[in-house]
């Protein structure tokens, strides 16, 4: 069964958290600019958004991608860029049309959210449960139950 | 390691930056940020230079967390001599800025000399460089930041800088980063504008990868998290409610400094309470409270985000005030609010957020207002002097006085001498409440004895945040104390001292010691730094730097007899609440304080104490 990566940005206080496990995971390193998931502070309305790639099914970054670098994990459903394989022709950030696939100067190839061979750093960094990892087919459980409470499960009259 | 490993020099005098390794025998014996760039200023300048001459030095630090995934480890320090008391100032800040300073690769930047025209720094990992700051000298925080990034097309720079009182060296100018997030206190804003320094504009790509033991750092680091999480204060009490959580309280404990300390409680209290903030108000149905928000790091995430009310007549016609920003936290709700009598909360959010623009600390602001309002209110101060009305309570008055101070209109110069200045200018220099020159937070010092006490000894002047025993005197962490004795309270001042200069100059929150103990933050730094970081040896280290910083504070020319509280704390029964009738007992507890330091009666350090602590 595949999971989603599931962001619910009311949760989110912009700690970064997520972004410092994500380089953490993949170069051992502190450094959010080397994450693959992004907390944007929108300071007008007080909101934090965390956004990374949702691993579209038609992949517009492993179909532009001349050299088939970037391939499907069969277990997550992730796109994975093969590092060996990537020649940093970065056609694969200009298809993507999330941004979500972006060039590093000092590895000289692209990266993506892997799903972290499927137990994302992110997700188990969150303190707030801002970031969970659930059910693929089920990524609007949380709201329709949400919902069923508000409509549904109210003391009988 | 777990240090960078070395620092920027910056002439401004002539123009350089250089690179120099860290002194690591100074990092192991002072840790970082607080206590490391005060080894290096009290070093590197003469304790009775002018605080705002080019002889004077100003440092940004970080600590050896700072940067990491430990919870709250995003904190810098600004250290130097400080305007507003002369004493050795040191001044922490969250954001997201420390952070950044770290991972371009750089433990702190020392700032010496003066440069002949207002300029900027801009840091790009090992890239550094001093840029002409003309077409942001005279803007707001809220027009520099933007106005830095746009200029090098970076959104993804951090800024830490000032505003119109920096430039103008308002004695408690601010340094603000993150728009919203401030090295608040003892006038460190104003050293920045008297070295013409407006901004220093960071980007970190580099990270911090250099821990001892990663894997173990990350246990370590995960386990003390979920030690915050499970703690009442840090994992339910401030995220929630934020540090005004406390403003109920303390007014019930009859501790809520009010109307220039004549008062201990406040009848408006509840008015400016968390509770407050989170209600919906009659005008548009929506509550001042917008979001909590953490800085980098934090799994705490006290921060307020809040939204003014669009009608309220501080902001009429002013959109730059419209958006949602940083809200109010306890210590400025009080100074803003109870210190004054303005029961306001709109008025509060605005003078809050015009202390953001402007980079003023609205501790002090606030309550060099409240002595304004009472030297007003007795007839010391008339309203042709003052350009208003200035009474206790006028949301009016607080809200002008805001608008005024940074740019220094008409009264607002006066103001922003702070309360001591002023009130001896205009002949009553017992209506200052501050100890060398700063002003009180927001705890009174004669209901609750510790506190005095540690007022009266804070190396930076009054001060909630070097040695915090509201939280055994009336939290009762970690062990609750009678606030209403002095036994036994030079000892608890002084194990909350160290380990708080430990805490700081590890490079994570204060905030934190609710729930943590230095056992909690030793597995941390043994892992990321190395095995020699225990709790005896942080305690050392803590009090190490507090004996540092008063050694300094002795040679600038303090002595025992700056050790005092105003003498309404020493006279003046408190009215109201449990406390009522009770006046300080700092003459009582000063002495033995000393003994209990090892210090001479006269507070200064003992050779046996100076040979103990390396000194």
């Amino acid at each position: 069964m595949q999971k989603s990566l599931l962001i619910n940005a009311d949760k989110c206080t912009g700690c970064l958290q997520c972004e410092m496990a994500c380089s953490y995971e993949n170069y051992g390193v502190f450094n959010t600019s080397k994450s693959r998931i992004k907390v944007f502070d929108f300071h007008e309305t007080g909101k934090k958004v965390p956004y990374t790639c949702t691993q579209c099914d038609e992949a517009w970054c492993l179909k532009a991608c001349p050299v088939d670098a970037i391939r499907i994990d069969a277990t997550t459903g992730a796109k994975v860029v093969i590092e060996d394989v990537c020649v940093g022709c970065k056609v694969c950030t200009i298809s993507c049309p999330f941004g979500t696939v972006n060039y590093v100067q000092d590895t000289g190839k692209v990266q993506k959210c892997d799903l972290c061979g499927g137990d994302p750093a992110c997700a188990t960094s969150c303190p707030t449960g801002a970031i969970t990892y659930v059910d693929a087919d089920w990524t609007g459980l949380d709201k329709m139950r949400a919902w069923a409470d508000k409509l549904g499960n109210q003391p009988s009259a | 390691m777990s240090w960078s490993g070395k620092f920027l020099r910056v002439n401004l005098s002539k123009g350089t930056c250089q690179s120099e390794p860290l002194n690591m025998q100074w990092a192991k014996e002072y840790l970082g940020s607080r206590g490391l760039a005060s080894k290096y200023l009290v070093e590197e300048i003469d304790p009775k230079v002018d605080p705002l001459s080019p002889e004077n030095k100003i440092i940004w630090a970080t600590g050896p967390l700072t940067g990491t995934m430990a919870s709250t480890g995003g904190r810098y320090t600004v250290v130097t001599k400080g305007p507003l008391t002369g004493a050795i100032a040191c001044s922490n800040s969250g954001g997201y800025w420390g952070a950044e300073l770290k991972m371009a690769g750089w433990d702190m930047v020392i700032f010496e000399g003066k440069s002949p025209k207002p300029v900027y720094l801009v840091i790009e990992n090992d890239d550094a460089k001093l840029l002409d700051a003309s077409y942001i000298w005279g803007k707001s925080v809220w027009e520099t930041e933007p106005a830095i990034k746009a200029k090098h097309q970076d959104p993804q720079m951090r800024v830490s800088c000032i505003g119109r009182a920096g430039e103008n060296q308002v004695l408690f100018a601010s340094v603000v980063n993150d728009l919203h997030r401030a090295a608040g206190r003892s006038g460190v804003g104003a050293v920045m504008g008297s070295k013409n320094l407006k901004a220093i504009a960071v980007r970190g790509t580099k990270g911090v990868g250099n821990l001892k033991d990663p894997k173990a750092f990350m246990k370590a680091s995960t386990a003390a998290k979920a030690v915050l999480a499970g703690h009442a204060v840090t994992g339910q009490g401030l995220p929630t409610y934020g540090t005004q959580v406390l403003m109920n309280v303390i007014n019930e404990v009859g501790a809520l400094p009010t109307r220039n300390h004549q008062d201990v409680q406040f009848e408006g209290a509840k008015d400016i309470s968390a509770e407050a903030m989170a209600t919906p108000r009659a005008s548009d149905g929506k509550a001042q409270l917008v979001t909590n928000q953490a800085c980098f790091g934090c799994t705490i995430a006290c921060g307020r985000i809040s939204k003014i009310d669009e009608t309220h007549f501080s902001i009429q016609n002013k959109p730059q005030y419209i958006n949602a920003s940083g809200g109010l936290e306890y210590e400025a709700a009080w100074a803003l609010g109870a210190a004054n009598g303005v029961n306001d909360l709109e008025a509060l959010q605005f003078a809050n957020m015009v202390c953001n623009e402007d980079g003023i600390d609205p501790i002090t602001f606030g309550a060099t207002v409240g002595a304004v309002m009472e030297m007003y209110e007795m007839g010391a101060l008339t309203k042709e002097q003052i350009g208003m009305e200035a009474p206790f309570g006028s949301a009016k008055a607080l809200c002008h006085f805001a608008e005024i101070t940074a740019r220094g209109e008409g009264f607002g110069k006066e103001i922003g001498l702070g309360s001591a200045r002023l009130t001896k200018k205009y002949g009553q220099p017992d209506l200052s409440m501050s100890v060398k020159g700063q002003e009180f937070p927001a705890y009174d010092g004669r209901v609750i004895q510790g506190i005095g006490l540690a007022y009266a000894t804070s190396n930076r002047g009054a001060c909630h945040l070097r040695g915090y025993t509201i939280a055994s005197e009336v939290l009762g962490i970690p062990v609750k104390t009678d606030p209403a004795e002095t036994n036994g309270k030079p000892e608890l001042v002084k194990a909350f001292q160290d380990a708080t200069a430990a805490f700081d100059s590890a490079g994570i929150c204060i905030f934190t010691s609710f729930a943590w103990t230095l056992a909690d933050v030793a597995p941390q730094l043994q892992a990321a730094c190395g095995d020699e970081f225990t709790v005896e040896n942080l305690n050392t280290i803590g009090e190490r730097i507090w004996n540092m910083e008063r050694d300094f504070n002795n040679r600038a020319g303090f002595t025992n007899k700056d050790d005092k509280l105003p003498k309404r704390l020493m006279t003046e029964a408190a009215k109201t609440g449990p406390g009522k009738g009770t006046v300080s007992g700092l003459d009582k507890m000063l002495p033995e304080y000393y003994k209990v330091r090892g210090w001479d009666n006269e507070g200064r350090l003992s050779t046996e104490t100076r040979k103990r602590l390396g000194l």
